[in-house]
C-alpha cells in the first residue's frame, strides 16, 4: 500500500510525536508513505475564515501533486483532513469550481486523488492484516477514552464514521487488546479555538467536562487523532486541574503511539517521552506485561 | 355542419384583469363553425348559464365552448347547463384561460390575450369533433369495508351503521381501539382517552350492522366502485371465539412472558393474551411465535385450565371473500424510530422515552398504575425535558413535514406531569409552537402560566448520562446562549409516520401515496377524503398526521361520502373510458401492465377466418374500473386503444387548429 503523505505544519512542531509514530508504524505495517514534495499549508482556520476560494485552493495544490503521482493522500491531522476533504468534495460536485480552482493553482486536479484520514487507513490495514502475529505488547492495561474531536467525523455527508458515536478508533485499539470505554464526549469540541482566542476560561470549562466524562466512564487515558486536541488536552490539563482544583492525571496519546507500542516499537522512537502529562508510568505498565502475556 | 357557440368568461377580474375578453369573443367569431360568440362577467352564475341556454335555442347551437376556469372547477356545471338545454353534456368543451393563462401571465396582457384566443381556437376545433357520450349504470353492493379499527375506523363504521348500512371492520391487532386506546388524557380538554373511546368500541362491537374482524388483514382487493371483491385473512387466534367467555384464567397461568406491544416494552404480556384489559373483543389470542406449545410441542397449560374448552391449537388462518360497495381506509400511523439520532443516544438510554411510552407511564391502567416512574430505576423524576420535532421538520434524518400533534401533546404531557408531581419542573425544547385548533392556544397558555412549564426555543445538540442524570444540552436561541438541563427523564415527541406497510396496502387497493407513504386524497381542498379510486375513501392519520378531533371529523366525512354511494342501488359511471379496437389489437398486453387501476384484461376472441376457427387474445376494458387516465392509449403500439372524448382525431384537431 502506498499513499501520498501530508503531515501538515503541526507534525513538524507541536505534534512531532504524531509524525514520528506514524512513520514508525507505517514501516511495520508495510504502508509506504511518500511525503508530498513542497507541500503547502492546508489553510485550516485562517483561510476558510478569510476567503472561500482560497480555502479550497490551498489543499487543492497538495491534492494535485498527489494526483499526478496517482496516489490518495494519508492525512494525520484532523483539521488538514477536513480542509482537504472539503476541496475534494467541492471539485467533484462542481465542474465550475473545479475549473476555477485549477486556474488558481495552475495545476490539474480532477478530484481523483482522495483525501483520507490516517485513522481510517490504519484501521483498514490492521483489520485486514493477520496483525495478531505482530503484536508484541497487549494494551490490556489501557482503558482509553477514544476522543475523535469536532472535525474528524464531520460533516455527516463526508464522514467515514458515525458523526455522533464514532467507533473506528475504538475498534482499532481493541484489536490490540485495549479496553476502550463507552463514553459521552467523543466528538465534543476540545476548546482549542477558545484557548487561542480572548476567552481561555471557556476553553478550560470545555476541557474540564471532557476530562470528567472520561474519568467517570472509567478511562485511564485519552486517545486522539488530532494534534490540536492533543495540544490542548495534554499541555493544558495541568492548568485545568489547577483552575478547578482537582486531579485527572489522564495521559493523552495519539492512536499511532499506542499502535506503535503494541507493535513493539521503542517508546522513545514514538515520542512517548515528549508528553506533558507523564505517559511513561502507563507505558511501563504495558511493557511490563511482556513475556508470557504476549499475544 | 356543426354550429358552435363560444362563451368567454371574465371571472370578475381573475381573467378580465389580464385577458381582453371582448377581444377574445370577437376573434372567436371568425373561427370555423362558430355561429355565436359572447363575453360575460360570470359565466357560471345563474344569468350566465341562462345566457348559454338561450343562445342554444336562438342560434340552434349544437356545440358549446366555454372559455373560463379549469374544467376541474366548472366542467360539471356547464355540462349540466347544456343538458338542461337539450344537448348531450359532452358537447361542451372548456378552454382554460384562467389557470392556464391569466393567472400565469399577469404581466403580459397582450400576449395573454393572444394565448387565450389560441386556446379558444383549439377548443372550438375539438368541440366540433366531440361525440355524444352516454353514462351507464352499475349496481352497488350495500356493504362497506372499513380497514383499521382505531378511532377513525370506529367512527366511520358507526356513522355508516347508524345510516343503515352493513359494515365490516378489519383490524390486524387482536383488539380494536388503535393508538387512542394507549393514550392517557386528550388535549385540549384533558378528558380521559379511555373514557371517551371505550364506549365507542362497545357501541361498534354491539351494533347490529357492524361485524368486527380482528386479528385479520386485507389480503387482496379486486373489482371496482360498488363491487369490490375483498379477500380478508382472518389469522388463527387458537381460541374459539364462540366458546371463550373471556374469563382470563389462561392469561394468568401462561408461563411465557414477552414484551407487550401495547405497553411499548414497558411491561410484559403472556403468550396467550389480550392487548389490554378493555380489549374488544375481550377474548385472547395465542402468539404462536412465542407460545411454548407451538415452539416445542409441549406445555398446553392454557388448554388445561380453560373451563370452557375454548383453546384450539389446530385452528388455521381463514380466507374470507366478500363483496363491498365502498371501502374506507383508516389504517392510522406509527411513530418515528428515534434510534437514528445519535445526539439523543441512538435509543440506548432507558430514560429517554417517546411520548407514547410516557402516555403508558402516566396512565392509570399502565404498567406503573399511573404513578410516573422512570424506566431505569423506577424513581420519580423531578426534572423532565421534552424535545419536540423529533423526526419531523428534519430533512436530513427524518421527515420534512410538521407532525401537527406534537406541540399540543407535549404541552399536555407537561401539564399532566405537574398535576401528578407538584415539585417537578418541565422544560420543553421547541422549534416553533403550532397550536392552530379550537382551544389549543389557550391550552398551551395554561401549560405555561398555570403549570409553569419552561419553554426553551432551540434544538438539543446532545444528551449524555452523568451519574444517574441525563444532561441535556441545547441552545436557547432567544437568548443566544447554550443551555444545559440536568434531567431525570427525557421525553421525545416523535413524529407520526405512515405504517411500515402502508405502500403495500395502497398497491393492493389501488390508491396513491406520497413520498412519505401517506395516502393521497383526490384533491387537497375539494376532495379531502376521496381517493383517485372511486369508492375508496380515507379517514384518519393514514392520510397524514392528525389529532383525534381531525381524525374523527374526517372519519364522519368519509362515512358521509360512502353513505351517498351506498344509498343508491346503482350508480352512473363516467363515460370517458378507454375502448379497444379489436380489429387491430394484437393482444400484446402492454396496456394491461401499464393500467394503474387494473382496468384492462386480455380476453380470447374466437373468429372464423377463411373458413377456419381462429382464437386470438385482445384487450378488454372494465368500464367500472377505468378512470379515463389515458395511459393505455399512449402505451399501445398499434394505436388500438383510445380514450373516448380524447381520441386521436379530437386531439389532432386541436393541434391542427393551433399549428396549421
Amino acid at each position: 500500500m502506498k499513499y501520498a503523505y501530508y503531515p501538515g505544519c503541526s507534525l513538524s512542531s507541536t505534534g512531532i510525536e504524531y509524525d514520528m509514530s506514524t512513520r514508525e508504524i507505517a514501516k511495520v505495517l508495510g504502508i509506504e508513505l511518500w511525503e508530498i514534495p513542497e507541500w503547502n499549508c492546508c489553510g485550516a482556520s485562517s483561510a476558510h475564515l478569510t476567503d472561500h476560494l482560497l480555502a479550497l485552493a490551498l489543499p487543492a495544490r497538495n491534492l494535485a501533486i498527489a494526483e499526478e503521482a496517482g496516489l490518495d493522500v494519508a492525512i494525520p491531522c484532523a483539521a488538514c483532513y477536513a480542509r482537504s476533504k472539503a476541496t475534494e468534495v467541492a471539485v467533484n460536485e462542481s465542474e465550475e469550481m473545479k475549473k476555477t480552482i485549477q486556474e488558481v493553482i495552475e495545476r490539474k486536479y480532477e478530484g481523483k486523488s482522495k483525501a483520507r484520514s490516517l485513522l481510517e487507513i490504519i484501521g483498514e490495514n490492521v483489520q485486514r492484516d493477520s496483525i495478531k502475529e505482530r503484536v508484541h505488547f497487549l494494551l490490556s492495561e489501557l482503558k482509553p477514552a477514544c476522543y475523535y474531536g469536532c472535525l474528524l467525523v464531520r460533516p455527516t455527508r463526508t464522514a467515514f464514521d458515525d458523526p455522533e458515536d464514532p467507533q473506528s478508533m475504538d475498534q482499532l485499539l481493541r484489536v490490540f487488546g485495549a479496553e476502550t470505554v463507552d463514553w459521552s464526549h467523543k466528538t465534543e469540541c476540545c476548546g482549542a479555538s477558545h484557548e487561542t482566542s480572548a476567552k481561555p476560561e471557556i476553553g478550560l470549562t470545555i476541557m474540564q467536562k471532557i476530562f470528567a466524562a472520561a474519568q467517570n466512564a472509567g478511562a485511564n487515558c485519552l486517545v486522539t487523532a488530532c494534534p490540536l486536541c492533543m495540544n490542548n488536552l495534554d499541555m493544558r490539563q495541568n492548568e485545568v486541574e489547577k483552575h478547578f482544583n482537582t486531579k485527572y492525571n489522564l495521559p493523552v496519546f495519539y492512536f499511532t503511539e499506542l499502535v506503535g507500542l503494541a507493535l513493539g516499537i521503542e517508546p522513545a522512537k514514538l515520542g512517548l517521552n515528549k508528553h506533558f502529562v507523564d505517559a511513561m508510568p502507563l507505558v511501563q505498565q504495558v511493557l511490563n506485561r511482556k513475556g508470557g502475556e504476549q499475544a | 355542419m356543426k354550429r358552435v357557440g363560444v362563451f368567454v368568461c371574465h371571472c370578475g377580474t381573475n381573467i378580465a384583469g389580464t385577458v381582453d375578453c371582448a377581444k377574445v369573443a370577437e376573434a372567436a367569431k371568425d373561427f370555423p363553425n362558430v355561429e355565436y360568440s359572447v363575453d360575460y362577467k360570470y359565466m357560471c352564475s345563474e344569468p350566465g348559464q341562462e345566457m348559454i341556454k338561450q343562445a342554444i335555442q336562438e342560434h340552434k347551437l349544437d356545440r358549446i365552448v366555454v372559455a373560463s376556469c379549469s374544467p376541474r372547477m366548472h366542467e360539471p356545471t356547464f355540462r349540466n347547463c347544456v343538458e338542461k338545454a337539450g344537448l348531450n353534456p359532452y358537447y361542451v368543451e372548456m378552454a382554460n384561460i384562467r389557470e392556464h393563462c391569466s393567472w400565469v401571465h399577469p404581466n403580459e396582457k397582450e400576449r395573454a390575450t393572444e394565448k387565450a384566443i389560441d386556446l379558444v381556437k383549439m377548443a372550438v376545433a375539438k368541440a366540433v369533433k366531440n361525440q355524444p357520450l352516454q353514462k351507464t349504470t352499475i349496481p352497488v353492493t350495500d356493504r362497506a369495508l372499513v380497514i383499521g379499527g382505531g378511532i377513525a375506523g370506529i367512527q366511520a363504521a358507526l356513522d355508516l351503521a347508524n345510516a343503515g348500512h352493513v359494515v365490516d371492520i378489519v383490524e390486524r391487532e387482536p383488539s380494536i381501539g388503535g393508538k387512542m386506546a394507549q393514550l392517557d388524557k386528550t388535549f385540549p380538554t384533558l378528558d380521559c382517552s379511555a373514557c371517551i373511546l371505550t364506549p365507542k368500541m362497545v357501541d361498534a362491537a354491539g351494533h347490529p350492522n357492524i361485524n368486527l374482524l380482528t386479528y385479520s388483514e386485507v389480503e387482496k382487493v379486486d373489482g371496482f366502485v360498488g363491487n369490490f371483491d375483498v379477500t380478508i385473512r382472518q389469522r388463527a387466534r387458537s381460541v374459539k371465539m364462540d366458546v371463550c367467555t373471556g374469563c382470563g384464567i389462561c392469561m394468568e397461568k401462561c408461563p411465557v412472558k414477552v414484551d407487550s406491544e401495547f405497553e411499548l416494552g414497558l411491561a410484559k404480556r403472556r403468550a396467550i393474551y389480550t392487548p389490554f384489559p378493555q380489549a374488544i373483543p375481550n377474548k385472547p389470542v395465542i402468539d404462536r411465535e412465542h407460545c411454548t406449545y407451538f415452539i416445542k410441542g409441549k406445555c398446553g397449560i392454557c388448554s388445561k385450565v380453560c373451563p370452557a374448552g375454548a383453546i384450539d391449537y389446530t385452528q388455521q388462518d381463514e380466507l374470507i371473500t366478500r363483496r363491498y360497495g365502498a371501502i374506507i381506509v383508516a389504517t392510522g400511523f406509527t411513530l418515528f424510530d428515534h434510534s437514528v439520532y445519535g445526539e439523543y443516544g441512538y435509543g440506548k438510554y432507558p430514560d429517554v422515552i417517546t411520548g407514547l411510552q410516557f402516555e403508558r407511564l402516566i396512565n392509570a391502567s399502565g404498567p406503573t398504575m399511573g404513578k410516573l416512574k422512570r424506566p431505569s430505576d423506577h424513581k420519580e423524576p423531578k426534572n423532565i425535558v421534552i424535545i419536540t420535532c423529533v423526526g419531523s421538520r428534519d430533512e436530513t434524518k427524518g421527515k420534512s413535514y410538521c407532525s401537527r400533534t406534537c406541540c399540543m401533546y407535549s404541552a399536555k404531557h407537561a401539564s399532566l406531569i405537574r398535576d401528578k408531581i407538584k415539585d417537578s419542573k418541565v422544560y420543553i425544547f421547541y422549534m416553533d409552537m403550532r397550536t392552530p385548533g379550537k382551544g389549543y392556544e389557550e391550552f398551551y397558555d395554561r401549560s405555561r402560566e398555570v403549570y409553569g412549564t419552561q419553554y426553551i426555543r432551540g434544538r438539543v445538540s446532545k444528551i449524555y448520562p452523568q451519574n444517574d442524570k441525563l444532561i441535556v444540552r441545547g441552545e436557547d436561541t432567544l437568548l443566544s446562549q447554550p443551555v444545559e438541563v440536568e434531567a431525570d427523564l427525557v421525553i421525545l415527541a416523535t413524529a407520526m409516520v405512515a405504517q411500515p406497510d402502508a405502500d403495500k396496502l395502497a398497491q393492493k387497493i389501488g390508491i396513491g401515496y406520497d413520498k412519505d407513504n401517506f395516502y393521497t386524497e383526490a384533491h387537497p381542498k375539494l376532495a379531502p377524503v376521496e381517493t383517485h379510486t372511486q369508492g375508496v375513501y380515507l379517514a384518519g392519520a393514514c392520510q397524514g398526521p392528525k389529532d383525534i378531533p381531525d381524525s374523527v371529523a374526517q372519519a364522519s366525512a368519509a362515512a358521509a361520502k360512502a353513505c351517498a354511494l351506498l344509498s343508491k342501488p346503482e350508480i352512473l359511471t363516467e363515460p370517458i373510458v378507454s375502448e379497444v379496437d379489436e380489429k387491430t389489437c394484437a393482444g400484446c398486453g402492454t396496456c394491461v401492465l401499464i393500467c394503474p387501476y387494473k382496468a384492462i384484461d386480455l380476453k380470447t376472441l374466437t373468429e372464423r377466418i377463411a373458413g377456419k376457427t381462429v382464437e386470438r387474445k385482445v384487450a378488454t376494458v372494465n368500464e367500472g374500473l377505468c378512470q379515463g387516465c389515458g395511459a393505455c392509449t399512449v402505451a399501445c403500439r398499434s394505436g388500438s386503444i383510445y380514450l373516448k372524448h380524447y381520441t386521436d382525431e379530437q386531439i389532432l384537431a386541436e393541434v391542427n387548429a393551433l399549428c396549421l
